[in-house]
């Protein structure tokens, strides 16, 4: 795996590609970018069929040890890895700890231990179990084992300052298990940066994690809810200062265009994908503009600043220190809304998606407010698909040096064009 | 292809006097063309062409009620080979209501389905979802579920609503009675049915694109059911369903008044069992003459993790598939086992709903290819054979059969060893 950088912005944005990646190193991918992001190997909702209708997808697919962990004898009597298992298409796998989408509980750490929560319940994993399921799994890449349980508000500095330690130790065992194991031959591990929101421990801990051998560097703890934007660009920049350059950096649990285009600027390259999936599960669909191209009569833009203006339940740009992340933001469109009853337009004009190429708003509508099961499908699909071409149109936005007209297109305070 | 055919008008004044009125029309919306038929049995294979498509029967159809195949898209039930499916007038009516549909250029236009569709009549549903339901000569009356609203579905109001949703086929409003209801209600309801025919085919705006059905009715009652067969048939609709069974009724009740039913039907009109999907009571009622079906069954068990097989069922998320590397079944070609095994998908009805959507679309893969299975040997002059291989496969021994079966096919002249 290498990084090449096309444009690094002094002190913060990357423009680049990851090459060399997944098993045989024949695929790539673009950053800044996201993930591709599942439930045990699934995009949710999504069949291959349905998955393989979006042609931009990402190279690299995330499965979570929170989904995993159970499954472990059945993938140790399997052999062959978990790829193969969930019959995947060519694909680099990324296996993290946590699902993004979904908040553990804090308060199970140890020394020792960490855990993670299947559908039975809480699975302990010392760094021997972990490591030990990783080699059934057989990913690409993975996160090495870490103590990310600082995000609520309250984490006190002594807690902070363990999560740090306690992130080294298990890098360090995984570290030595790893080096060790044939199985894990050609796969990239990546140390966890903890600190929670205390700027000396986030530079302790990148410092210290960067003198390890790590393939690139998992951001933890800052997940959108923990900490202000703000905050978040702070810490983040005095971590990127302790990284090496040519290693790739993944922000966990922030995803939200707002915060991505931030977190993009203070130097981080990618993004867990479980956005779209959580405004699917809220029956909306995004429809934001992301639109930097010169043409100012693109219909995105005027059918984005019209969802803006019809009001109903948005809540205000930009809104900092969102607890609840299923409430809906104002990159998304609420299709349960009465207004969309009668309104025969795809969901967003121009997107050409398997959805907006074949359904319309008051067919999505209908499906949501009779609980079908199809309203999911349709929903992800776009989703997925919108949240990829703005992270297209991120790239295109660092290339031309567009990034603050990307900000005002996304954050919808331009009206007009420029 | 179209056909000259004599188009017969039959429409009925308020004392049930009957005029006939021939017109010549240049496409019919309905031809059937009998391919093949068995020998042996009354099977038959033939070609449906309706105004989206052809369809070769025998036909399973799979329901999408609410405009929808629950998490399946419109390309992906395409690419199984469906060629025509089932809406319900009932549901859509309710929800998103006739209006809208036809501003969305009816119900292919809403869901954008380019093949057949067939939509019930909203009858059956009054009876088996509502509570309080109350049948009157006008129509049914009922208390809406969703906002405590009485309405009336006539007739009238039945076929207009199908009329906005444009199906290919239409199916008349009849007057449902559970097969398990004996005595006079059962008489009063099929003559019910055979007036309420009348005034659906006169309310019927597009006969020249929709195709209306007539519902034979009657339960359990040979009479009855022979009476309702001689009054409808007079009628020149382009194709009769049988109603009224697939309740609770005993299956050998069941059998002798479908093969009452298809001895007394037009053998050039296509031939509708409603409600039945099972695997056994396609085969044995196709041997009974049988050419159409629809069923909820394959679809609504998908979602439960059961999975249809040659040999019966398959509960994928039981404990004994946790480590079966095996795809539902090794000889199916569907998507979901060409990819997935029983393991995977034990594993993922944990984790996510597209669990559901793979059992779904193996279970109508299933279906399809049985009908598929079932016409080829019809053509190929061998469907004894077929149905003697298929109980084989489906019981584990002679003792399993069920007696039912034995006797339908029996009567159809089948032995099984």
């Amino acid at each position: 795996m290498k990084l090449e950088l096309s444009r690094v912005i002094q002190g913060g944005a990357r423009l680049g590609v990851l090459q060399g990646i997944g098993r045989t190193g024949q695929l790539s991918l673009k950053v800044p970018g996201c993930l591709l992001y599942t439930h045990f190997g699934t995009v949710p909702h999504l069949t291959q069929d349905t998955l393989q209708t979006i042609s931009i997808l990402p190279s690299v697919t995330q499965v979570t040890l929170s989904n995993i962990a159970e499954h472990q004898e059945v993938l140790e009597e399997f052999k062959d890895g978990f790829k193969k298992f969930a019959g995947l298409h060519d694909t680099v796998l990324y296996c993290s700890l946590h699902d993004p989408a979904t908040r553990s509980p804090t308060g199970y750490a140890t020394n020792k231990t960490v855990s993670v929560w299947g559908s039975g319940g809480r699975i302990e994993l010392t760094a021997s179990k972990f490591m030990a399921l990783l080699k059934t799994v057989k990913p690409d890449w993975y996160q090495s084992m870490a103590d990310g349980e600082t995000w609520p508000a309250n984490t006190s500095r002594k807690r902070i300052r363990k999560s740090v330690d306690r992130t080294l130790a298990y890098l360090d065992e995984c570290l030595l298990v790893h080096q060790k194991s044939q199985g894990l031959d050609g796969v990239e591990l990546f140390g966890v940066v903890e600190g929670g929101d205390v700027m000396e421990e986030r530079v302790r801990s990148a410092r210290e994690t960067a003198k390890r051998p790590v393939a690139g560097f998992c951001l933890d703890g800052l997940q959108t809810g923990s900490v202000d934007q703000a905050l978040r660009t702070q810490l983040i920049t005095s971590m990127t200062k302790e990284l090496p350059e040519d290693k790739p950096r993944l922000l966990q649990g922030v995803g939200r265009p707002d915060e991505v285009l931030a977190c993009v600027e203070a130097g981080v390259d990618l993004f867990e994908g479980f956005f779209p999936f959580q405004v699917t599960e809220r029956g909306c669909a995004l429809c934001f503009n992301y639109d930097v191209s010169p043409d100012p009569e693109r219909a995105v833009l005027e059918l984005n600043e019209e969802e803006r203006s019809a009001g109903g339940d948005t809540q205000p740009k930009g809104d900092l220190n969102c607890e609840d992340q299923t409430q809906m933001t104002s990159f998304e469109m609420n299709l349960k809304d009465k207004r969309y009853g009668d309104d025969f337009k795809p969901l967003v004009e121009g997107c050409g998606c398997y959805c907006c190429r074949n359904h319309q708003r008051a067919y999505l509508h209908h499906l949501l407010v009779t609980n079908e099961l199809l309203a999911g499908v349709l929903l992800m699909i776009h989703n997925i698909t919108h949240y990829q071409n703005f992270f297209g149109a991120v790239r295109e936005a660092l290339a031309a040096d567009k990034m603050d007209l990307l900000k005002r297109r996304v954050l919808g305070e331009s009206r007009n064009s420029d | 292809m179209a056909a000259t055919v004599e188009h017969v008008m039959v429409s009925s004044t308020a004392e049930n006097s009957m005029s006939m009125k021939k017109a010549l029309s240049a496409a019919s919306p309905l031809t059937l063309r009998i391919i093949a038929e068995c020998p042996v049995t009354k099977a038959r294979a033939c070609d449906l062409t309706l105004p989206h498509c052809n369809v070769t029967t025998p036909v399973f159809m799979p329901v999408g009620t609410q405009g929808t195949l629950k998490g399946i898209t419109v390309d992906q039930l395409e690419s199984l080979g469906c060629q025509i499916c089932l809406g319900n007038t009932y549901h859509l009516g309710m929800r998103p209501g006739p209006d809208l549909i036809e501003k969305a250029k009816g119900l292919h236009g809403f869901m954008n389905w380019k093949r057949n569709l067939l939509t019930d009549s909203g009858g059956f549903q009054m009876v088996s979802l509502v509570e309080l339901s109350e049948v009157t000569e006008e129509g049914v009356n009922f208390k809406s579920p969703y906002d405590g609203k009485e309405i009336l579905l006539s007739p009238e109001k039945s076929i207009g609503i199908q009329n906005s949703l444009g199906s290919d086929i239409m199916m008349q409003l009849d007057d449902v009675v559970s097969s398990t209801v004996k005595g006079p209600r059962v008489e009063e309801a099929m003559h019910r049915s055979i007036r309420w025919l009348d005034r659906c085919i006169a309310a019927n705006k597009n006969p020249d694109k929709q195709n209306l059905f007539a519902i034979i009715q009657g339960g359990l009652d040979a009479e009855l059911r022979k009476a309702c067969l001689k009054e409808m048939t007079l009628r020149d609709v382009p194709g009769f369903a049988i109603g009224g069974l697939s309740g609770g009724e005993e299956k050998n009740d069941f059998w002798r008044m479908v093969t009452l039913s298809t001895d007394h039907l037009p053998r050039e009109k296509p031939r509708y069992l409603m409600g039945v999907g099972y695997a056994v009571d396609l085969v044995v009622c196709v041997a009974l003459g049988c050419d159409m079906f629809d069923c909820v069954f394959p679809t609504r068990t998908a979602r439960f993790g059961s999975a249809l097989v040659p040999w019966g069922s398959l509960q994928v998320k039981q404990k004994q598939y946790a480590k079966d590397f095996l795809p539902i079944d090794p000889d199916c070609n569907c998507p979901t086992c060409k990819r997935h095994s029983r393991a995977y998908l034990h594993a993922l009805f944990k984790s996510d709903t597209a669990a559901m959507h793979h059992v779904t679309i193996h279970n109508i893969a299933y279906q399809l290819s049985l009908m598929r299975s079932v016409r080829q040997s019809i053509i190929e002059g061998r469907f004894p054979e077929f149905i003697r291989t298929f109980m084989k496969r489906m019981f584990p021994s002679r003792d399993d059969y069920p007696g039912w079966a034995v006797d339908a096919l029996a009567s159809v002249n089948v032995t099984l060893d």
